[in-house]
């Protein structure tokens, strides 16, 4: 388990983040999450509780977006989803790929402020 | 009350992202090729790099860094190959991270080393994440923990650049189905390649040693304005 070591990155990033915009009352963080970062999105969420506390995001929610694996097929000359995580090929053709297109996001996307 | 949306698009991961970047540069000025083992606890990395060091140890200069929550044991183990071994140990942390290879390197001469090795912590699942500034990753995978182990973990199998299936004199003994683990190899990181070793018998070891070799050759080619005049035969 190194999502809580996750969570402190993010609580530096998006505190420099709203320091540098002068951001007050984060509401929401919105963070993209791949299905292929090697990071659980519940485990985020409960690293999350314990680690805002004192922080200027004690009373912001962490949403999460979770992205799907998504590959290039070379002979399709298409984007596909892989039938599997761990089949990366095309679900149609099944020719193998290692060209992975989404999946591997782990990313502040927005954060949500009072208006 | 309403509420405006103030868009970031920061990568969680920059910081130990952009240390590994910097690195990964220094390893390169100083010629030395890094490679990076990942494991899950227990699959042999310690044995498999003792017999790596050693193989390479009469011709090349070659240093280790392992990592461990705790104890030094391994440190003490490599030491009998190269003395240029230092322990990480993590505590708590589950993973190595480029802050604690950045502390670790603290002192040494990178620009006299051929071979650096990063040992992780025996881990499938948190390793993964972090980038390390290594040129090579090596995820192992033992005979004796069954076939379908990529396939429970394909993130750190994706995420590696070579396969080593270790403990061979037991693939008998465990009923290990070698074409099945190569099949799931494939399965989730098409085109991966793939050795098969003992670090107790020796078997397949003059593979992988004459692999990393060429690596380095390949790699001092790739970055001819590094370290002049050492021998890479």
């Amino acid at each position: 388990m190194h999502e809580l070591s996750i969570v402190l990155s993010i609580i530096d990033e998006i505190g420099e983040q709203s320091e540098a915009r002068d951001l007050h009352d984060v509401e929401v963080v919105h963070l993209n999450v791949g299905v292929f970062s090697g990071v659980d999105p519940n485990a985020l969420l409960f690293a999350w509780e314990l680690a805002c506390e004192g922080t200027p995001f004690a009373k912001s929610r962490l949403d999460i977006e979770v992205v799907p694996l998504v590959i290039h097929c070379a002979v399709c000359r298409q984007n596909r989803t892989p039938p599997s995580l761990y089949q990366l090929c095309c679900p149609l053709c099944e020719t193998p790929s290692d060209t992975i297109v989404t999946g591997r996001e782990l990313e502040v996307v927005s954060l949500e402020v009072a208006a | 009350m309403s509420t405006r949306i103030v868009e970031v698009r920061a990568k969680v991961m920059k910081q130990n992202d952009l240390l590994a970047h910097a690195l990964r540069e220094r390893f390169q000025a100083s010629s030395v090729s890094v490679v990076s083992l990942v494991s899950s606890p227990g699959s042999g990395k310690t044995a498999f790099l003792e017999k790596i060091i050693g193989g390479l140890a009469g011709d090349f200069r070659v240093a280790a860094l392992v990592g461990d929550l705790a104890t030094e044991n391994d440190a003490a183990r490599l030491k009998r190959a190269t003395p240029d071994v230092r322990q990480i140990t993590t505590g708590t942390i589950c993973h190595l991270d480029a802050h604690m290879i950045e502390r670790a390197l603290d002192g040494w001469q990178l620009d006299t080393l051929d071979f650096l090795f990063i040992e992780n912590v025996g881990n499938l699942v948190c390793p993964s994440s972090y980038d390390l500034g290594e040129e090579l990753r090596l995820v192992l995978l033992s005979a004796t923990e069954g076939e379908d182990k990529p396939l429970k973990y394909p993130t750190i199998f994706n995420s590696s650049d070579v396969a080593i299936i270790t403990k061979m004199d037991l693939a008998e003994a465990a009923d290990f189905d070698l074409g099945a683990a190569r099949r799931n190899i494939e399965s989730v990181r098409p085109g991966m390649q793939i050795f098969e070793v003992s670090a107790k018998s020796g078997f397949g070891m003059r593979e992988v040693l004459q692999f990393l070799r060429d690596r380095l050759v390949q790699s001092r080619e790739d970055h001819p304005l590094m370290k002049a005049g050492i021998s890479t035969n």
